[in-house]
């Protein structure tokens, strides 16, 4: 079928400018990006150039930053740690937000948009805002440790800290990105056709296996797209393990900020950055050859 | 005893009785349907019978075991749901097998009756499919088949042929009903679409604002209605307003309101004076041309108001000089038949001494 050429240029007209964008803003960073992880830093920062001026000046390409990566497990051991929180985030949003979405979806309908706007109203103030205030909710002078720690002590225990903690970069987490797994969540749960929790109830399913016959498997896509939500910005984070974290709770997005900001070595920083891409779309990858495995077979 | 024994069966919303006091005895491989206008309260009875909603007052007998307190998935009756409520993420024997599992049967088991099921309603190809690859007739038969695959006590269809066009729903009765035989399942039926509830069932229960208006076999209800409800319901129906003069073992003398005098079946419990109709079934009655001869006791002569040809039969509204409208049905087969009546002509209509049925108000 030959199409209108009215058409065509109507969509020419519609998906060129995001595509422009994203082009120009996206596509073109991140080969400047690959590129730069390839040359020398410059004396202040910044990169060094193409061509020597002096003959003893390092200049040119260089593959030193993935030596360095590969040369030291600790650049794979904190890649490897960061995942390992990505990971936990995810699960524990993920256990938090279901039985939340659940509730949403299957409340009347006149109440839904009023919970689905408490879920999103911490949004409205700032992001460190509210990773200080977890400070303040978990240090040493918190209102819910300090009585915690007060009986503790009266049985001869240690006082117990949270704060600077992995366990509180986990808290932190969760927090921030709780919202972004019961959103997908709640939209998948809401599409559900009650009957066909009806239709099991009536062939002979209790209510464990309504769930997970039923409910569960249709639910999948939420899942996914929470998790991916979650799992993703986690992974390059950097606030949250500086605010409440120690030095032990690096992950790889504060090495990362540190390369940029901290050292001036932009090559690295662009290295460990596009390490980070890779390792993203290699787990990224491996999903979606295991949900294509997995529905295949089913 | 009943299989399934309703007794005195009342659910109200608010102030509103949406059953009332219904009473049912279903006997075991029955055909029973559940028939009524949208809002007359069978899709609640079934509701309850399947256990999703409980009723406030009286009780649900299977097998003479009161059924309160046993919920949904513990009750030896399924339901085909109109919308058919198939699993999407499962595959046709995926959905076939699910009261199976639930009911704890070994893979082989679940297999074999799987595989029965499937021949049962001739889907042995469609197995591996997943239900948004099949039709409408597929999705209903998958359907029937995981409800009948772990033979319920009862089967409940509520309105299941409704979502299907025209031609598919007439080959669906005919497999309905040679499924019924074939699986021995008393079926519940509800629908509104009383040719369907004529077709298939062995019994009929009217219903109309939650009480049952008739309870009989679709012969009866089709031609002795027990009121004017019935009677405007099933079919269509010329209503007369009459008053009974005379009433005799043999048969009734009815004063027709601008007609005159003439005679009805009789019927019982009526008596000289009661108010009412005479309900007259269009096909009862005759259309002639006004010259021909005429040996029926009961005839007036009329213009054609109006005709709807429906192909096989034609319905003439024929206009008596007082007002009164007739719906006629004349066979379009009917020997000797080449003139069509239009628009206008006068005709006269006829009919037998003992047609129609006197209702009382």
């Amino acid at each position: 079928m030959i199409k209108p050429r009215a058409e065509t240029i109507t969509r020419w007209l519609v998906s060129g400018p995001p595509f422009a964008f994203l082009l120009i803003f996206f596509a073109l960073p991140s080969l400047i990006m690959v590129v730069a992880s390839f040359r020398y830093p410059g004396e202040f920062g910044g990169l060094a150039p193409l061509a020597a001026g002096k003959p003893d000046e390092e200049a040119g390409l260089t593959v030193e930053n993935y030596r360095i990566f590969f040369g030291d497990w600790i650049y794979f051991q904190i890649l490897a740690k960061s995942f390992g929180v990505a990971l936990l985030t995810t699960l524990v949003c993920l256990l938090m937000a279901y039985p939340l979405a659940l509730l949403i979806a299957r409340s009347p309908r006149r109440h839904r948009d009023l919970m689905v706007l408490l879920v999103v109203l911490p949004f409205a103030s700032n992001f460190l805002v509210r990773v200080y205030a977890w400070m303040i909710i978990l240090g040493d002078q918190s209102i819910f440790l300090r009585p915690f720690n007060y009986v503790l002590a009266k049985f001869g225990g240690e006082p117990l800290s949270l704060l600077f903690s992995g366990f509180a970069v986990i808290v932190g987490m969760v927090y921030v990105h709780l919202p972004f797994m019961i959103l997908p969540l709640y939209t998948n749960l809401e599409k559900h056709d009650p009957v066909l929790l009806d239709a099991a109830q009536d062939l002979g399913a209790n209510a464990w296996n309504r769930f997970w016959r039923v409910t569960f498997p249709l639910s999948l896509p939420g899942v996914f797209s929470g998790a991916a939500l979650v799992f993703i910005p986690v992974l390059g984070m950097f606030a949250i393990p500086e605010i409440l974290g120690g030095k032990d709770d690096w992950m790889v997005g504060n090495m990362i900020k540190e390369a940029f900001l901290g050292t001036r070595d932009w090559p690295f920083g662009s290295m460990l950055s596009i390490m980070l891409t890779l390792a993203v779309l290699a787990v990224a990858g491996l999903a979606a050859w295991l949900a294509k495995k997995g529905t295949a077979r089913a | 005893m009943a299989l399934l024994d309703i007794r005195n069966v009342t659910r109200r919303f608010g102030a509103l009785a949406a059953v009332d006091k219904v009473s049912i005895a279903i006997e075991a491989g029955e055909f029973f349907t559940l028939l009524g206008p949208s809002g007359c309260g069978k899709t609640t009875l079934l509701r309850m019978i399947a256990g999703f909603d409980l009723p406030d007052a009286g009780e649900i007998l299977l097998d003479g075991r009161d059924m309160a307190g046993i919920p949904p998935e513990r009750r030896p009756i399924h339901t085909v749901f109109q919308s058919y409520a198939l699993f999407p993420h499962m595959t046709v024997s995926q959905n076939i097998a699910f009261p199976l599992k639930m009911a704890g049967k070994t893979p082989d088991e679940v297999r074999g009756k799987v595989r029965e099921a499937l021949e049962l309603v001739h889907l042995e190809e469609k197995g591996a499919h997943l239900p948004h690859e099949l039709s409408g007739g597929q999705k209903q038969r998958v359907a029937l088949a995981r409800s009948l695959v772990n033979r319920p006590r009862v089967l409940l269809l509520d309105e299941p042929l409704g979502a299907l066009d025209a031609k598919l729903r007439e080959e669906m009765q005919i497999e309905l009903i040679s499924l019924q035989r074939d699986v021995g399942v008393t079926f519940v039926f509800v629908t509104h679409a009383q040719t369907e509830a004529l077709a298939l069932s062995h019994r009929i229960a009217v219903m109309n604002a939650g009480r049952v208006e008739q309870l009989d076999e679709p012969s009866k209800i089709y031609g002795l209605p027990a009121n004017r409800f019935v009677a405007d319901f099933i079919g269509n129906c010329n209503m007369l307003d009459a008053d009974v003069v005379e009433a005799s073992p043999n048969g009734l003398r009815l004063n027709v309101k601008g007609l005159g005098e003439m005679t009805a079946p009789p019927r019982e419990g009526a008596r000289s004076g009661d108010r009412g109709v005479l309900a007259l079934r269009p096909e009862q009655v005759r259309i002639v041309a006004p010259d021909s001869h005429q040996d029926l006791k009961n005839h007036f002569t009329g213009r054609v108001h109006d005709f709807l040809y429906g192909g096989d039969v034609t319905t003439y509204i024929v206009e008596l000089p007082n007002g009164t409208r007739i719906e006629a049905l004349l066979p379009n087969s009917a020997p000797g038949r080449a003139t069509f009546f239009e628009v206008g002509d006068a005709v006269r209509v006829a009919w037998r001494h003992d047609a129609g049925n006197f209702l009382r108000d």
